[in-house]
């Protein structure tokens, strides 16, 4: 019907959005950056030579036993209350049970019905300033598996594979999964929303320091619930959980496609059928993952190698008084400080300018030249490149050097464009490309001088207007001689020649 | 020295003397740790064919700690501990680096474990001299050693009996002289009942009051390692050792050791004035062997005798323990035991390059168990499925709780509690094989307090007059106050040992064992 029909059949997206109600459900799976592990004492790092990072209690050795991280339970707290969640005053580990190569005990360490934080909400801003609030419905804390390397096969998946190997360095590190309730009424605009608040969480996450966020190595990981039902329903259609969604653009189309595809589905007779999906970056649809001929039992009960986590109340007021400034606030103070209007700021939010430009200012250029720099030349150069604005080749303190020598009158706006583009041209610091290029204003008063002079010779009749007092007619002058500099003259010292020169 | 007045013909062997007589001996250099360590692996050689009570033995290492123990002493430093140099067996559910800790199980056949159990560690620092792993029941599942897949262990009593289980192979090695201290764990009574079947003293400490690191779990909320020696003073002093909170193991108490070995040598003048004994009412009675119930009243009787108040006892939950026992025991082993996989270490059958791995895992599985584990896993699989989860686990957690109720109740009230340690001696090998219902039935008074967390021993109480077999009595305490039952038992000791003229132990019949060949012993199986 859906699945195994060779060509997927998607309905246009004005359509769906016109017939159906999407209703998301995000489940975001944070690796926590502590020294070590979940249970036990081993590193926590990224990648490393295969199986380096393990002792007894992350390989599930028989005998072995956890013992919580408590800098990963601080760091779950930190979370749950930046998330303006609940903070249970007592909870527990559980085991979800299930056999798989790469999870040493074949059960998961992880909380189930009794997370450390409940409730609580994160205001998402889209693009036009519109702001959504995202529920949450959990955050609770868990131990990663490691990672399976299927060999042979086509797929590079289990499935047709000649072998796997198994790299437990990944098993028991720290992950949080935080959990939104269903994210209903946002219509057309759900696969939007699903990126922002992705892009929101990371924004917090990095914020609070507890994680890389690096979705590219797999530190941030998002599995997207999409269900439809049509307009005017009370009852949410059956979903789907899209998995491998790698990037915060993938977010947005992986939710995009699955609401495409879905409204085919139903719009034809069909049944969504409730499973799992593999998102494909290239092609940017999503397939169905192992078909599941039993539901899935994971016969949950409490962890008895450990204790319950009871974090006192003064700890976590501890906590919420230490957390650092979040994003949201830092927008704010942003906003006030550098004197923007709404549109203003989310310009310099979707530019994705905010931190380069706080860099910038930190580094000695005015917030008015650092953000008209970045929003606007170096976002034109960052789109001509096709890279991300953080990812051209300047630094905010190499940037805050040209609007310095701007300020100083070393450079004219249009002398620092050269300069910029000297240094994303990888010729150097900027002194280096003014020096290089012979781009300095040209501030020496006889040169300039002679070059008025010629200028005034070879336009008499403008000469004379001037010396009756008509100054307006200076510009064509101060023109001249800007043209005849190279524009490395100060175009207002030309002025106040011309003027001299006509009437002394 | 010795607690008896009476000087036994055997007192020359140095394999006859307590722990604490062969440890006085060894620091005061009268004795060589390296002789003692012989005489017990010479008589492990002797007999063990015939009892089955060890899996591996390891000579070398043995003697090499041995060796280094009367060095240390020879060059005048002080004892590392009050047992150092003292011989001690380690049921094969503790790891032990390098060498083997198979749990009873092909499964595990051949696993060398890369790491010391905490209560091994701790064996180790206070150089006590391991003699090797003793046989149990595999993974600690059953009352007699005849679900080890290496064959059961013989009590030393009769070869014809069960050393009762899981951990017979400890309590059989201290019946049979080969060992003067044993290691156990207990999940249900597997301490307890081996000794009193044995003859021998069995704790279970507190739960929480020795590490469970590196203790191959059955059911983690359960287990509990614990000492087996053949006098109270010697359960007491190993206590000491291996006690006390462990940093690995999340569910180890942070408190010190309850003085247990003070507790030993306050009971041993015999005083038991000022203490309150609680009888448990629906720990005795119907069902229970009459010879049983006979010594249990007898016991009871000294107590009295010794100056303690004894009152009757009503711990209602309890007729629930047993249910309960099989639905949390069970359904932790199913998670517990789900590691064993194939795939990282132990067993592996079937992996012949085509198959999945999942069939590996299913045929390691399927070959790999016995029919005992797999009876307890696929029971515990159905009690955690959801739909049947909280009329099964959650049911029995519920009735934990009112057993917990039950002995706070009565600790109220009473400093102990009391109660025989089996409702039978030991049964015949065969017996019950194919009837676990009466299999799980020896357990019944032992498992009360491993749902409840606290502490209980078995100290011997005399023979069945009607079998000639021993008998235990079982004393309970509260948690983290094992101290209270070991003075009880001490004096209870002291004063049986008077009236009989001698440790009961000692009397063990000295059958020619080493006729009693395996094979022949196999066959009445």
């Amino acid at each position: 019907m859906s699945a195994s029909v060779a060509v997927t059949e998607l309905m246009d997206y004005d359509e769906v959005v016109q017939r159906f109600d999407p209703v998301l459900g995000l489940e975001v799976h944070v690796e926590l950056s502590t020294n070590t592990k979940m249970f036990c004492g081993c590193e926590n790092a990224f990648g490393g030579e295969p199986n380096t990072k393990v002792c007894p209690v992350c390989l599930g050795l028989p005998g072995s036993l956890p013992v919580v991280n408590g800098k990963a339970v601080e760091s779950a707290i930190r979370i749950g209350l930046a998330l303006n969640c609940d903070i249970a005053e007592w909870c527990r580990f559980a085991r979800k049970n299930y056999f798989y190569p790469d999870m040493p005990k074949n059960f998961q360490t992880s909380q189930y019905d009794e997370p450390i934080a409940v409730n609580g909400w994160l205001d998402v801003v889209l693009d036009d300033g519109e702001v959504v609030r995202v529920e949450i419905e959990r955050a609770h804390m868990e131990e990663d598996t490691g990672k399976s390397l299927h060999v042979g096969g086509s797929t590079g998946r289990i499935h047709g594979a000649e072998h796997s190997l198994l790299d437990y360095n990944r098993a028991g590190v720290p992950l949080i999964e935080i959990v939104t309730k269903p994210i209903v009424g946002t219509g057309a605009r759900a696969p939007e929303v699903a990126r922002a608040y992705v892009t929101a969480l990371r924004d917090l996450l990095r914020a609070l320091g507890v994680s890389d966020v690096r979705m590219d190595q797999g530190s941030l990981r998002c599995d997207a619930n999409v269900s439809l039902m049509a307009k005017g329903a009370a009852e949410f259609g059956t979903r789907t959980e899209t998995k491998n969604v790698n990037s915060l653009r993938s977010v947005e189309r992986a939710v995009r496609y699955e609401m495409t595809r879905q409204a085919a589905v139903l719009a034809n007779g069909g049944r969504v059928v409730q499973e799992t999906r593999h998102f494909d970056e290239s092609t940017g649809s999503t397939s169905s993952g192992r078909t599941k001929e039993t539901a899935e039992d994971y016969r949950y009960f409490p962890e008895p190698d450990l204790v319950p986590v009871a974090p006192s109340r003064e700890w976590v007021e501890e906590l919420r008084a230490t957390l650092p400034e979040l994003p949201w606030e830092r927008l704010k103070r942003i906003q006030t400080e550098w004197q923007l209007t709404d549109p203003e700021l989310r310009d310099l939010v979707n530019a994705g300018a905010v931190e380069l430009v706080a860099e910038t200012v930190a580094a000695g250029a005015g917030p008015a030249e650092a953000r008209s720099w970045w929003v606007s030349y170096l976002t034109q150069q960052a789109n001509t490149r096709g890279v991300d604005l953080a990812d051209l080749p300047i630094t905010p303190v190499q940037l805050a050097r040209v609007i310095a020598l701007v300020a100083e009158g070393s450079l004219t706006n249009k002398l620092a464009r050269e300069v910029v583009d000297g240094v994303l041209a990888g010729e150097g610091e900027p002194d280096q490309v003014v020096e290089a290029r012979g781009l300095k204003v040209v501030s020496d008063d006889s040169a300039l001088l002679a070059a008025v002079d010629e200028a005034l010779a070879a336009q008499p009749d403008i000469a004379e207007k001037i010396r009756s007092g008509k100054v307006a007619a200076a510009g064509a002058i101060v023109g001249a001689v800007m043209k005849a500099t190279k524009g490395q003259a100060d175009a207002k010292r030309v002025r106040e020649l011309v003027l001299s020169r006509c009437t002394g | 020295m010795s607690q008896t007045s009476s000087p036994e013909p055997a007192n020359t062997d140095l394999t006859r003397l307590a722990a604490a007589e062969l440890a006085e001996l060894v620091h005061s250099r009268q004795v060589s740790a390296v002789e003692v360590t012989q005489a017990h692996l010479d008589r492990i050689a002797e007999v063990d064919p015939a009892v089955h009570a060890f899996l591996h033995t390891d000579a070398e290492n043995a003697l090499a700690t041995a060796r280094q123990v009367d060095q240390d002493l020879a060059a005048g430093q002080a004892p590392a501990s009050p047992l150092a140099g003292v011989p001690v067996a380690v049921k094969d559910v503790l790891t032990t680096e390098g060498t083997p800790t198979t749990c009873g199980s092909r499964m595990l056949e051949g696993w060398l474990p890369p790491y010391d159990s905490t209560v091994v560690r701790r064996l180790r620092a206070a150089g006590l001299v391991i003699l090797g792993k003793t046989n149990m029941d595999e993974f600690a599942m059953g009352s007699s050693t005849e679900n080890s897949a290496f064959g059961p262990t013989r009590n030393p009593w009769d070869l014809d009996r069960i050393p009762g289980g899981s951990g017979g192979g400890s309590s059989a090695a201290l019946a049979a002289f080969e060992a003067p201290l044993a290691i156990g764990t207990d999940t249900g009574g597997s301490i307890r009942q081996p000794g009193a079947v044995t003859g021998t003293v069995g704790v279970k400490p507190t739960y929480g009051g020795v590490s469970r690191y590196g203790l191959v779990a059955f059911s983690s909320s359960l287990d509990q390692a614990g000492p087996c020696a053949r006098t109270v003073l010697d359960a007491a002093l190993l206590h000491e050792v291996i006690g006390g909170h462990d940093p690995l193991d999340s569910t180890s108490i942070d408190q010190p050791v309850p003085p247990v070995v003070a507790a030993v040598r306050e009971g041993a003048t015999g005083d038991l004035r000022g203490v309150r004994v609680g009888v448990v009412t629906q720990l005795s009675g119907e069902g229970y062997q009459p010879g049983v119930l006979r010594s249990f009243h007898a016991a009871v009787d000294t107590l009295r005798e010794l100056g303690a108040e004894v009152v009757e006892v009503s711990c209602p939950s309890f007729q629930y323990a047993l249910s309960a026992y099989y639905l949390i025991a069970p359904s932790e082993c199913s998670s517990n035991l789900a590691r064993f996989d194939a795939m990282r270490y132990g067993l592996r059958v079937g992996d012949d390059g085509n198959r999945s791995a999942e069939e590996v895992m299913s045929l390691t599985r399927e070959a790999g168990f016995g029919p005992e584990v797999k009876r307890r896993i696929m029971l515990g699989t159905y009690a955690l499925s959801s739909g049947y989860y909280d009329a099964y686990y959650g049911s029995a957690q519920k009735v934990r709780t009112l057993i917990k109720r039950d002995f706070d109740a009565a600790f109220e009230n009473v400093d102990v509690l009391v109660s025989p340690t089996t409702p039978t001696t030991a049964f015949r090998l065969g017996e019950r094989v194919n009837d676990p219902m009466a299999m799980y039935l020896a357990d019944l008074c032992t498992i009360p307090a491993n749902l409840a967390g606290n502490a209980a021993l078995s100290v011997p109480s005399g023979l069945s007059d009607e079998d000639g077999l021993p008998v235990g009595l079982q004393v309970m305490a509260p948690v983290m106050q094992d101290h209270r039952m070991y003075r009880v038992a001490a004096a209870y000791e002291v004063a049986r040992n008077a009236a009989e003229g001698g440790p009961q132990i000692q009397r063990v019949p000295q059958a020619d064992w080493s006729a009693h060949n395996r094979a022949q012993s196999e066959v009445a199986v």
